[in-house]
């Protein structure tokens, strides 16, 4: 098969960190080709280069198309020689039908009028490709996430495509919406549609890629050719290319007898639609001392879990009991909830994290105002002191403790916003995703505070997408699915296989 | 990414690195530094232009006396505005509250002072009607307060029935139109004013002193020591000469105590308290302030609340000045207020602006009204330009940003 893709020695450099470091991608015709690596290998930067999200002359190394040289400065460019990307975060208008989103920016128009039957006709005909049965007049938002997705799809092969790029399309989806999306692609490899597919789910790329490219660190490690009969342990093996131990801090772990957070029968309702359930009668608990996990596929309601117990953050009509250190704790609000001795460090740093705009400092105190001040005057020289020493503590790298957050990088936004809650000094501390889109090294440093603070006697919840860095950091973990928690293990029986199998068995009755 | 984590440049360090470090603040407070400077120059042209009348006694108390009511709701304007919201209804209360005073004290007889606290709640009342679905119920401010601006607007209209109502009782104009007693009894001089000015520039030449100390005890000062002398002795001396002028009219006005007053408790409040750093965290991202335990939905409720006091306060002012109130009262104040906050620096998205900067921003409007009308500039051309400054102001504001 000819190849369609080659990316040659591409380096791409951010401040500080070598997102890529002589990448070299090479794509057949009409193949799937499947991109995996940890989070922050450097997947999607490659793809930010491919599409000319990073224009040509940021990045080192050569892109060829086609067999032609290629040097996209926008995304208009690629998208003009065929090559669409489906983010993870979809990019459709709600509000809008279906067919105006898949001709959003390439109406069927004659003379900007738009030609609705045409419009439609051809939607409907997309449509159909794709596989989706829905009126082209229906909004966008009623309809689930599955759909929605081939809708970006429809989009994509709107404008001719004959590069695909799917980051991560599964990782949203229920296992059929999953099924009926793989069974679309290897029916665009028969129509002769090329893809490239990102995932973290190995048991899908082995099932439907024809090679795979492993990226590690910021460098190509392998290329494999599943003719040969590739296994998930080779690909694994590649991924992580060295042995756990080495990504973690070692810890013997001193976990009390004493419980500290003890959650009965949580139950949450979605915000809006009451009807739904998000999160279904659970129970956990957490001793001092103790790192307990929390795994699961994204939209499995863990971090809606967390923002309710953390003030009623999140849902409607919550019910169950929470107690701290054997008490009923009054989680009302964020405030009562602070005062119980709960801390919550949001997936989301940059919408509920952090006030970008304000400094290093401010964002600090931000949760314990009182305690830098006296009565309702701030104490200027205690704020200093107090974000003086959490920036050496966290080796939060800056100019100064006046930079704006906005500019740090996302380890050290992460490490402020774990500042602000070591101060405001919690018995429990909740990390949702607290590694996500930041370097291994800055993970590392994360990893030993959190392994500290267990040390001190600290509880600390950790939910996470990523299984190595669940089994590698916790005691015990808990499995979420669907809204339900389906399955406890100490972490030392628990293997990447379990966890999974747990989702997937747990998935089956209820669908 | 380098590592500086020096505590900034210290005083002995050699000359050029001081000016290199100078440069670089300067760069970097542009902004505020910035609309200090423009006041001084418009000032200094219209100074210039008008042949030196901007600037006499008389003039000088004119000034004060016609923007007090704009720099008073400027104060509130900038707390709402920080928090992320706009209050487009401030002149209809303006309006409606000189309509109730002028109702209660001329038509009622009701003593003055029962009339005022009853306004300055019935403001309160209004702006805490209006926050009650700002920040509860999470309706646009833009809508809440154009619809508060439509219905005050109406009540005024009703209170009066469409008449003018006045004229106020002595006592209830000296608000306005009064001026500190003498007790030196100086013929043409007012000795007191004087002193009280001098009081004032050095207390605040006295709190920045000691400010920069406890900073360069505790770390870095932030500003270059040059900047800081050379701001502290302005804001020093012209304070000073700005009280000579008024004692050299009729002395400070009464109406100049309460602005000040007001000015230095907001601003401490926005600069030193838990309140004041709170809703600046809400304006800056209310979502991670809430999760922060901030109270965001009560701190909005008082901020709209404390605007409507403000604006009842103006309110009274205004009517004490004209002597009467009238339906008309009020009308486009709020554009005015709104002007002189985004001139002074705050940012449309919120978490962002300073009490003082709103107040800069007012006078930097007055001065300009005032001045061109002394040139008897047409009120068309006024308007034009004082829309261009607005733009300019805030166009230098974006652009500044997007270079830092």
């Amino acid at each position: 098969m000819p190849t369609i893709l080659e990316m040659r020695d591409i380096t791409k450099e951010f401040p500080g960190v070598k997102a890529l470091d002589r990448v070299n991608l090479s794509v057949e015709r009409g193949e799937i080709h499947a991109l995996v690596g940890e989070n922050g290998a450097g997947k999607s930067t490659l793809m930010k280069v491919l599409s000319g999200v990073y224009p040509h002359g940021s990045y080192e190394g050569e892109i060829a198309f086609d067999g032609a040289p290629q040097s996209f400065r926008t995304i208009r460019d690629s998208e003009a020689m065929g090559i669409a990307i489906i983010h993870q975060e979809l990019a459709l208008v709600p509000l809008l039908s279906v067919a105006e989103n898949i001709f959003l920016g390439n109406e069927r128009a004659s003379g900007g009028i738009i030609d609705w039957r045409e419009t439609e006709a051809r939607a409907a005909e997309l449509l159909d490709r794709v596989g989706l049965k829905e009126n082209p007049k229906t909004p966008v938002g009623d309809l689930g996430l599955g759909k929605q997705q081939l809708v970006e799809i429809a989009k994509a092969l709107s404008k001719d495509v004959r590069l695909l790029i799917l980051d991560e399309p599964t990782s949203s989806l229920n296992e059929q919406d999953s099924e009926k999306l793989l069974a679309l692609l290897t029916e665009f490899r028969r129509q002769g549609v090329t893809s490239i597919l990102i995932s973290h789910k190995l048991n899908e790329i082995s099932r439907v890629a024809d090679t795979i490219t492993v990226l590690r660190d910021g460098s190509t490690v392998a290329r494999l050719d599943c003719k040969d009969g590739i296994s998930e342990d080779d690909i694994i093996r590649d991924m992580v290319g060295r042995s756990l131990d080495d990504r973690y801090p070692p810890r013997d772990p001193e976990i009390s007898d004493q419980v500290a957070l003890e959650v009965s029968n949580w139950t949450v309702h979605h915000p809006i639609d009451a009807e739904r359930i998000v999160v279904r009668d659970v129970s956990f608990h957490v001793k001092k001392g103790e790192v307990v996990g929390i795994a699961g596929l994204m939209g499995a309601g863990r971090t809606e879990l967390a923002m309710s117990l953390f003030g009623r953050s999140y849902g409607r009509d919550i019910s169950g009991s929470a107690k701290i250190n054997g008490q009923p704790a009054d989680l009302s609000s964020v405030r009562s909830a602070i005062n119980a001795g709960l801390a919550y460090a949001t997936e989301d740093r940059k919408t509920y994290g952090l006030v970008l705009d304000d400094t290093i400092r401010r964002n600090i105190s931000m949760a314990k105002l009182d305690a830098v001040a006296d009565g309702i005057v701030l104490n200027r020289a205690r704020e200093t002191e107090v974000a003086e020493r959490y920036r050496k503590r966290l080796n939060i790298k800056s100019s100064s403790i006046e930079q704006e957050t906005v500019n740090l990088s996302g380890g050290n936004q992460q490490k402020v916003v774990l500042s602000k809650w070591l101060f405001a000094d919690p018995d429990i501390l909740i990390l949702d995703e607290p590694t996500r889109g930041i370097d291994v090294g800055a993970k590392f440093e994360i990893y030993t505070v959190i392994r500290d603070l267990a040390k001190q006697g600290k509880a600390i919840v950790v939910i996470s997408s990523e299984m190595p860095e669940l089994l590698g950091i916790t005691d015990r973990l808990y499995v979420m699915n669907e809204g339900r928690f389906v399955g406890e293990m100490p972490t030392n029986e628990a293997s990447q296989e379990k966890i999974m199998a747990r989702i997937i068995k747990s998935g089956e009755p209820a669908t | 990414m380098s590592d500086t984590t020096e505590r900034g440049i210290e005083a002995d360090a050699p000359a050029g690195e001081q000016a290199k470090a100078s440069w670089r603040f300067l760069k970097g407070h542009l902004r505020e530094y910035g609309i200090l400077f423009a006041l001084i120059a418009i000032m200094a042209f219209f100074q210039v232009a008008t042949g030196g009348i901007l600037l006499r006694p008389v003039n000088l108390t004119n000034l004060i006396l016609q923007n007090s009511y704009i720099i008073i709701m400027a104060v509130g304007m900038l707390l709402v505005i920080v928090a992320g919201h706009i209050d487009l209804s401030v002149g209809s209360v303006l309006g409606f509250i000189g309509a109730l005073a002028a109702v209660m004290i001329v038509n009622w007889d009701m003593h003055y002072l029962l009339a005022g606290i009853l306004c300055l709640a019935a403001g309160a009342l209004i702006g805490a009607a209006q926050g009650f679905w700002v920040a509860y119920f999470r309706i646009p401010s833009f809508i809440v307060t154009l619809a508060g601006m439509l219905v005050f607007k109406g009540l005024t209209l009703w209170l009066l029935a469409g008449q003018s109502v006045g004229p106020f009782p002595r006592e209830f104009q000296l608000i306005s139109s009064g001026f500190i007693a003498d007790p030196f009894g100086m013929d043409g001089f007012n000795l007191l004013s004087l002193l009280i000015g001098i009081a004032v520039a050095t207390i605040l030449a006295g709190l920045a002193i000691r400010n920069r100390q406890a900073q360069a005890r505790t770390g870095a000062p932030s500003e270059p020591f040059a900047f800081f002398a050379a701001k502290t002795a302005l804001i020093f001396f012209g304070i000073i000469w700005m009280s000579w002028l008024m004692a050299d009219f009729r002395g400070l006005p009464n109406v100049f105590i309460v602005m000040a007053l007001l000015i230095a408790i907001y601003s401490f409040i926005t600069s030193r308290t838990t309140i004041g750093r709170r809703i600046y965290a809400i304006g800056g991202n209310e979502k991670a302030a809430s999760l922060s335990g901030i109270n965001a939905q009560r701190l909005t409720f008082l901020t709209f609340a404390n605007m409507g006091m403000l604006a009842a306060l103006a309110g009274l002012v205004f009517a004490a000045r004209l002597n009467t109130a009238t339906p008309k009262a009020g009308a486009t104040f709020e554009l005015d207020v709104i002007a002189a906050v985004f001139i002074g620096g705050a940012s449309m998205a919120g978490g962002v602006g300073t009490v003082v900067g709103a107040v800069i921003g007012a006078f930097i409007m007055g001065v300009m009204n005032n001045g061109m009308s002394i040139l008897g500039i047409g009120i068309d051309y006024q308007q034009v330009i004082k829309g261009l400054v607005l733009l300019a102001a805030v166009i230098f504001d974006v652009m500044n940003k997007k270079k830092g």
